[in-house]
């Protein structure tokens, strides 16, 4: 089969995989949340999450009806061919998906403000693209909720600040976000590089499984010490107040110049919905985070 | 925390049995407005014009579904709840208004509406976000649909549900507030976390 055809085969089972079933992960720290909150009206949040994410499961319906923005990250190997088709096999698919899983059309003109009722439009499905050594296209999509996107934020802080300018970035990011991303919600923090690459760091972080601290012990630390911070606001699930307001925090860095200390918080909702298959130089596809979901 | 499963239309004397933090399901007529059929209805209300629909002891959904048709009938997909603060402005009239007695969405309400809600007899119930599917399967029948010329997400619909729920009660109709409880806890653990972190205010 020709490379176009698998990509939009796989990337079109990706987005359904993603809207319907949450990756393990997120299930099992919901499920941690649930058994561990204390507030009466937080646990009721927790158990309509559980209960809605086994009802979608059940009926192949999207667990959120803001099916989001679709992105996609594609890890190209350096020797996988004909790399040039691969974006418009990922319109393809978006197309197909809006249409049969279905997904609500998110694709808005800014100028005229019209819906293109497909999820396509200029840059979207966005792509970010890494070339990595091999002959493997790892494909990762991520459908992202306007809830928690609206509440991302960057920051030009305060060289002489330091790591702790950061910390007070990201609670008071939080804090402002409120119950308005969702919460329980998952952040990708980041910090360094500029204003645009903390943000894509940021949100990029979003896609680290939450059982997988930082390999960096230091910055593990970080991320426990935020995530601590964070769940001490009492914020809660929805906002009704409890110890679950974030599952995970997952740090990131880049250099930054001696003059500038960018940051970067990217919110995902409860619904964290995301999706990685890798497709092999022989045509073999291997789902990574939804074995069995096709 | 008590569950409470109520049939419309809920009286006034039901509804003010209602505590912040309980549980209330409910069975029978639920309407979504969003901001511009809350526009509407105020309009409406001050010309002396009849709503559509009597909403007399009804609860007010504020959801914009995803809805399709089946032949000639209207299913509901999805119906999650959207962000009520932008219903703040309208939603003392609305009450005063129509009678309304269970107001229906995420992310709370005001003091204006909490003050409404305790004058008329009116609860706040905090519905899940993103709990798409738990909110359409609870949807029985889509009964009718009024004023569709304002676009899908705006109309109302006219559900019928069974045991429409988990709402946690977040506004009483004694002057209690959940939201605004948790707004002043925060400000209160705001602190503590900058204390835990070594941070200055
Ligand atoms: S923030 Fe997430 S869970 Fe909430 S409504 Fe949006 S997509 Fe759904």
């Amino acid at each position: 089969m020709e490379i176009a055809n698998v990509v939009e085969n796989v990337a079109f089972n990706l987005i359904k995989q993603a809207v319907i079933y949450l990756p393990e992960d997120v299930k099992q720290a919901l499920k941690k949340a649930y058994a561990e909150e204390t507030s009466a009206a937080g646990k009721t949040q927790l158990k309509a999450i559980l209960d809605n994410i086994e009802l979608a499961e059940k009926y192949k319906a999207p667990i959120c009806q803001d099916t989001g923005t679709i992105i996609f990250y594609a890890n190209a190997g350096a020797d996988v061919k004909h790399l040039d088709k691969i974006e418009n096999a990922l319109i393809n698919a978006t197309r197909k998906a809006t249409k049969e899983v279905p997904l609500r059309p998110n694709a808005v003109d800014p100028f005229t403000q019209k819906n293109s009722g497909d999820n396509t439009g200029r840059f979207i499905p966005y792509i970010n693209w890494d070339i990595v050594p091999g002959d493997t296209l790892e494909l990762t999509v991520m459908t992202k909720g306007g809830g928690s996107e609206n509440v991302c934020t960057t920051g030009m802080l305060v060289p002489g600040e330091g790591i702790n300018g950061l910390k007070k970035f990201v609670i008071e990011a939080v804090i402002k976000a409120g119950s308005q991303p969702c919460p329980p919600t998952i952040l990708g923090v980041a910090m360094g590089g500029g204003s645009d690459i903390a943000i894509k760091l940021a949100k990029k972080a979003l896609l680290k499984p939450l059982n997988e601290p930082n390999p960096n012990p230091e910055i593990a630390k970080l991320e426990k010490e935020l995530y601590e911070a964070a769940n001490m606001t009492g914020i809660g699930p929805m906002g009704l107040g409890g110890k679950t307001t974030v599952l995970g925090v997952h740090v990131e860095y880049a250099f930054r110049h001696p003059a500038s200390f960018p940051a970067a918080v990217a919110f995902n909702c409860w619904a964290a919905r995301r999706a990685t298959a890798r497709i092999h130089a022989d045509g073999t596809v291997e789902y990574v985070t939804h074995k069995g979901r096709v | 925390m008590t569950e409470y499963h109520f049939k419309t239309p809920i009286s006034e004397e039901d509804i003010r049995k209602l505590k912040v933090n309980d549980v209330l399901y409910i069975t029978g007529t639920i309407v979504t407005a969003r901001d511009q059929a809350h526009r509407r209805a105020l309009e409406y209300f001050k010309e002396g014009k009849q709503l559509p629909v009597n909403l007399e002891g009804l609860a007010v959904f504020h959801c914009g579904p995803v809805v399709s048709k089946e032949g000639d009938k209207w299913v509901a997909v999805a119906a999650g709840p959207t962000t009520s603060t932008r219903m703040d402005i309208f939603e003392d009239e609305f009450i005063k208004n129509f009678k309304v007695r269970v107001v229906i969405g995420k992310g709370g309400m005001g003091k204006r509406t909490t003050d409404a809600m305790a004058k008329y007899g009116a609860v706040y119930g905090a519905f899940t976000g993103g709990a798409a599917i738990l909110a359409a399967k609870a949807i029985k029948k889509v009964k009718g649909v009024e004023w569709l010329d304002l676009g899908t997400p705006e109309a109302l619909w006219i559900f019928e549900v069974e045991d429409f729920g988990p709402l946690a009660v977040a506004i009483d109709s004694h002057g209690n507030n959940i939201f605004m409880d948790v707004a002043k806890n925060v400000e209160e653990n705001r602190k503590k976390i900058y204390q835990k972190l070594g941070l200055q205010i």
